[in-house]
C-alpha cells in the first residue's frame, strides 16, 4: 500500500509511533481545505498562511488527542476555527459572529468598496470566492465546509458549536445571501442563472 | 459559453447529498407522494402568507418556505413523503420549477468552485517546523479521573461535614405545645442556639475532629495518587 492510500487513522497511527514525515501526508490531503476555510476569517493571504501553518503544527502537537470518534477533517476544522479566532483576536481585528451588528457595519462597509469590475480574473472560481469573501466568517465558513469540507450538518455543527437545525437554517441564509452578492455584484455573470426569463421549460 | 449551460454540462455527482439531476424530469425517485402530504406542503404557504396583510411581506414569507423545501430537497435530507411531495408540485407548478432551477444553479455553481490554494512550499513549511516539536502525550494520561473524583469527593465531603453540624446545633422536637420559633411552624428549630454558636467550642467538637480527620486521610489518598502516576510516566 502506497502513502498516498492509506487511511487518515492509520497516518495518525503511524505518526504517533514515530513516523513523523507521514505528518505531510496529511498536511497536503488538507492544506486546500484548511487555507480556505482560514481564508473566510481574514482577507489577508499572508494571515491566512500563517494561520494555516499554526493548525497544522497545533494539530501536529495534540495529535495523541485526536481519539478517531470524528472524522480527522472535523477535528482539524475545530483547530482551524479556534486558531483562526484566537489569531485575529491578538491582531485586534473584529472576529465576531453574523448576529454582531459590527460585523454587519464592517461587512457592508467592505462590499462598498467592492468594484467587481476590477476582478482581474472574471472566472466562475473567482466570482464564486469573492462572493463568498462578501458574507460573515460563518456564512463562508458554513458553504465552504458543506460544499468544500464534506462535513455533514451534524459534523459542521460540532465544529461551529451549534445544532444541526440551526445550521441547516444557517446554510439556507447564507446560501440566498451569497445569491444577492453575486447578484449585486456580478449581474452579466449570473443573469442567465437567476432571473425568471431564462428559465426555459422542457 | 453562458453559465447557465456550462453548469448542466460539467455538474459531477456528489456522495448521497446530490441533488436530482434537473434533466431528470420532477418524476424519477421516491414513489409517488400522497394528496395529503402535497396539501400539507402547499398549506404551509397558503397559512404563513394569511398571516400578513401587507403584500410585499406575504411574498416574501411564501417564498422563504418555498426555499426552505426545495433547499432541503437539493440537499437530500426531506423525508421520503415530503420528496416525493416535491416531486409532484415541481411537476405541476411553474412557480416551484421555476424556483428550484434557480436554486440548483446556486447548489452547482457551488459544487463546482475550487479551493484556495496556498503557496508551493507551504507543506515544506509545515514540515520544518514541526521538525522542531515533538507530539505531545495524550490529554488522558495525565488527567487521571479518579483524581478528578477524589477532588469532588474531598469538597463534597467539607460541605456534608457542615451540614450535619449546622443541623446538630437543632433542637428537633415535633409536636410540643404548638408554638415554634421560626415562623410557627412545627417541627421547633431552636434558631438561638445556632446563634449562640462559640467558634472556638466548635472546632474543639467530636464532629470536627472526625470531619478533619476524613479529610486529613483523603488529602494523603490524593498525593499518594499523584506521586504514583508521576513515578509511572517515569
Amino acid at each position: 500500500m502506497t502513502q498516498s492510500e492509506l487511511t487518515d487513522t492509520e497516518i495518525i497511527k503511524r505518526i504517533l509511533q514515530g513516523e513523523q514525515a507521514l505528518f505531510a501526508q496529511l498536511v497536503q490531503r488538507y492544506q486546500q481545505y484548511v487555507f480556505t476555510l482560514v481564508l473566510r476569517f481574514t482577507d489577508s493571504r499572508e494571515d491566512a498562511e500563517e494561520i494555516s501553518q499554526d493548525v497544522f503544527v497545533k494539530a501536529y502537537r495534540s495529535l495523541a488527542d485526536f481519539r478517531g470518534e470524528s472524522k480527522f477533517s472535523t477535528w482539524l476544522y475545530t483547530v482551524v476555527r479556534t486558531s483562526s479566532i484566537t489569531f485575529l483576536r491578538k491582531k485586534k481585528l473584529d472576529t465576531t459572529s453574523l448576529d454582531n451588528e459590527r460585523t454587519f457595519l464592517q461587512l457592508e462597509n467592505r462590499e462598498s468598496g467592492f468594484n467587481a469590475n476590477t476582478m482581474e480574473q472574471k472566472s466562475r472560481h473567482a466570482m464564486v470566492n469573492a462572493a463568498i469573501r462578501l458574507l460573515s466568517p460563518d456564512d463562508g465558513q458554513v458553504i465552504t465546509l458543506f460544499y468544500k469540507g464534506e462535513q455533514t450538518l451534524e459534523e459542521i455543527g460540532r465544529i461551529m458549536g451549534m445544532e444541526p437545525n440551526t445550521v441547516k437554517v444557517r446554510l439556507h441564509r447564507a446560501r440566498n445571501r451569497l445569491r444577492e452578492k453575486m447578484e449585486k455584484h456580478f449581474s452579466d455573470e449570473v443573469r442567465d442563472l437567476f432571473t425568471p426569463d431564462s428559465y426555459q421549460q422542457k | 459559453m453562458k453559465y447557465g449551460t456550462y453548469l448542466r454540462l460539467t455538474v459531477t455527482n456528489k456522495s448521497n447529498r446530490q441533488a436530482p439531476n434537473q434533466n431528470d424530469g420532477p418524476t424519477a425517485g421516491p414513489p409517488p407522494a400522497d394528496q395529503e402530504t402535497i396539501n400539507h406542503l402547499t398549506a404551509d404557504l397558503t397559512n404563513w402568507s394569511e398571516l400578513y396583510t401587507d403584500p410585499t411581506i406575504k411574498r416574501m414569507s411564501t417564498e422563504q418556505i418555498m426555499e426552505d423545501r426545495l433547499w432541503d430537497y437539493i440537499d437530500g435530507i426531506s423525508s421520503p413523503a415530503e420528496r416525493s411531495a416535491v416531486d409532484e408540485l415541481l411537476a405541476a407548478n411553474f412557480e416551484w420549477q421555476q424556483k428550484y432551477r434557480e436554486l440548483l444553479n446556486v447548489h452547482q455553481l457551488l459544487n463546482t468552485s475550487e479551493l484556495d490554494a496556498p503557496s508551493m512550499r507551504f507543506t515544506k513549511n509545515v514540515m520544518e517546523e514541526i521538525a522542531r516539536h515533538h507530539v505531545a502525550p495524550a490529554t488522558k494520561t495525565y488527567i487521571n479521573k479518579n483524581i478528578i473524583r477524589g477532588i469532588g469527593a474531598f469538597f463534597l465531603t467539607m460541605i456534608l461535614g457542615f451540614v450535619t453540624y449546622v443541623f446538630a446545633q437543632f433542637k428537633w422536637s415535633a409536636g410540643g405545645d404548638g408554638s415554634s420559633k421560626i415562623l410557627g411552624t412545627n417541627p421547633n428549630l431552636d434558631l438561638e442556639r445556632l446563634n449562640n454558636v462559640n467558634v472556638s467550642k466548635a472546632f474543639n467538637s467530636t464532629y470536627i475532629t472526625v470531619f478533619m480527620l476524613i479529610a486529613v486521610v483523603m488529602g494523603f489518598m490524593l498525593l499518594d495518587m499523584y506521586l504514583q502516576r508521576k513515578k509511572q510516566l517515569r
